[in-house]
């Protein structure tokens, strides 16, 4: 088997599994009372939190992929960003049904919008979720080739903002203990500063091999 | 619609409001009342003479609040001296050493005094009261609490005419309580009343819930319950009770005081800078119900706060 099969037929589902892992659980702890005594809450953080965990993780795979020489682990980038969409989506849901539904208020898209309008962490954290719409939609081979691999890749740097969103959301609504949004935001800090690091390096190797202009010194010392 | 709420609880509970406000021979009659617990003392068993089932002991005309189950109100707790999570308290709290106990009460009094808890439940029989809890964060419980009115040990130790607040602390002791390994919220966790509030028949002190000694992860041996407050005012393991001129800090109005008011009264009209206070999830319930202003006591407490402007002081 070469390593492009073990990837596609064993790693990939490898990992598509161990990724539905998390939603596999919650479904095994609803149906056997495993949600504690608030379940609505329980479901709301638990997604929310493999959502967020899954958007680090797809951000960490072209940094892990460089630094380990292991370019086939891009292979999995875009079924994690995908799955980060997934627990978003189901996150999102379960806050709009909280808001309508379970409130006894019908489901009108107009109390979730007020919400959102009138409560800066949902804003930001809704925000976030919109912005990895499109991203989720052009995710495809198809919507690269449409686009173009330039205009593609710059669509999808959009996923940067909406990670800064999520962490901030995360940040805004816990009570005082502010330890675990902390470290995904240090992960995100780290993740992008890799880039930057990164792209930097990159110019300044550019400017270094374009051959330098004949030195102005010498004439004015002569002169 | 108007629908006149039906008492919470027996009109029989509730001072006499000319009692209440001759306030200097409510507080010797008080003391006399404590003399005489004090003499019957000796009297065992102090919990089991309150182990009436909770169908008995609740009032009528609450017949909407159903208990919430005993596992939920021992599993799903805040206190963050054991952790932050909902489910850290049961988990950790076991590292918490309820004897011997002793509780300090001090301050703007005549009788300075520190006690055993021991002898303050012998002292203060227990008696059961099923309050509901509402949490600020939006969800509530129904508890039926074991334990004694406020007001029986703070006129036992004879507020002066200088006392205006009660401010209560828990324990701190880092080695027992996790939690405070962690600058979380500044430590040790106080909270505060005003006396007027403190001496409010409503306000207890338990000692216990469902029959049953009071679990750690509930706030043993002994924690502040005012059900018209949102829940983080009802102190947990208390060891100092102090009796103040001033407004007491209180914890969660130092940590974030646009957020945490002093009062802290349960309030629908007064959201949360973050999110609303309008609904609350019942644990147990899927669909939330309306939160009622003074969490369904106003009109016990209401006349406590007239003329103030509840939006301001939150």
């Amino acid at each position: 088997m070469t390593r492009v099969q073990f990837v596609r037929w064993v790693l990939k589902p490898a990992v598509f599994a161990a990724s539905l892992a998390p939603l596999g659980v919650l479904v095994r702890d609803a149906l056997t009372g495993g949600l504690g005594a608030n379940p609505v809450e329980e479901i709301t953080h638990r997604t929310g939190l493999t959502a967020i965990t899954f958007l680090t993780l797809t951000l960490a795979v072209t940094p892990a992929s460089q630094l380990l020489g292991a370019g086939w682990l891009v292979r999995f980038r875009r079924m994690l960003g995908l799955f980060a969409f997934t627990y978003a989506v189901l996150h999102f849901l379960m806050y709009v049904a909280d808001q309508t539904w379970l409130a006894g208020q019908g489901l009108s898209l107009a109390l979730v919008a007020e919400d959102v309008a009138e409560r800066p962490y949902i804003t930001v954290g809704f925000s976030a979720f919109l912005l990895l719409v499109p991203l989720a939609v052009t995710s495809t081979r198809g919507w690269v080739r449409r686009l173009g691999g330039k205009r593609w890749q710059r669509l999808h740097q959009l996923v940067y903002v909406a990670a800064a969103g999520a962490v901030f959301h995360f940040l805004w609504l816990v009570k005082a203990d502010t330890r675990r949004p902390a470290l995904y935001g240090g992960a995100l800090v780290l993740l992008l500063g890799y880039r930057l690091a990164r792209r930097r390096a990159a110019r300044r190797r550019r400017t270094a091999s374009i051959p330098a202009p004949a030195a102005p010194e010498e004439s004015t010392a002569s002169g | 619609m108007l629908i006149k709420r039906p008492d919470d609880i027996r009109s029989s509970e509730i001072t006499d409001e000319a009692a209440y406000l001759d306030r200097r021979r409510f507080l010797g009659t008080a003391a006399a009342a404590g003399a005489t617990l004090l003499a019957s003392a000796a009297v065992p068993g102090l919990l089991a003479a309150c182990d009436t089932s909770a169908e008995e002991a609740r009032p009528a005309g609450t017949q909407e609040d159903e208990l919430t189950p005993y596992d939920d109100v021992t599993s799903y707790n805040n206190f963050y001296e054991f952790g932050t999570g909902k489910d850290d308290p049961v988990r950790q709290a076991h590292t918490l050493r309820t004897r011997p106990w002793t509780v300090v009460v001090e301050g703007e009094v005549h009788r300075p005094q520190t006690f055993d808890v021991d002898d303050l439940r012998r002292r203060f029989p227990a008696e059961e009261r099923v309050y509901r809890l509402r949490c600020v964060e939006a969800w509530s419980m129904v508890i039926p609490w074991l334990g004694f009115p406020l007001k029986d040990l703070l006129s036992a130790v004879e507020p002066t005419s200088q006392a205006k607040y009660v401010a209560f602390t828990t324990l701190y002791d880092p080695q027992q309580m996790p939690g405070q390994r962690r600058s979380v919220l500044p430590w040790p966790y106080v909270e505060g009343l005003r006396l007027d509030e403190a001496m409010h028949p409503l306000a207890l002190l338990a000692v216990g819930l469902y029959g049953k000694e009071l679990p750690n992860q509930n706030g043993a041996p002994m924690r502040l319950v005012v059900p018209w407050k949102y829940g983080f005012k009802s102190i947990k393991s208390i060891v100092r009770i102090r009796l103040t001129r001033e407004q007491p800090p209180t914890t969660w109005n130092v940590s974030a005081p646009h957020e945490y008011g002093f009062y802290a009264n349960v309030n629908p009209a007064v959201d949360h800078p973050r999110w609303s206070q309008k609904r609350e999830r019942r644990l147990g319930d899927l669909f939330k119900r309306p939160t009622l202003p003074f969490n369904g006591y106003g009109e016990q407490v209401a006349q406590l706060y007239a003329g103030m402007d509840l939006a301001r002081y939150f």
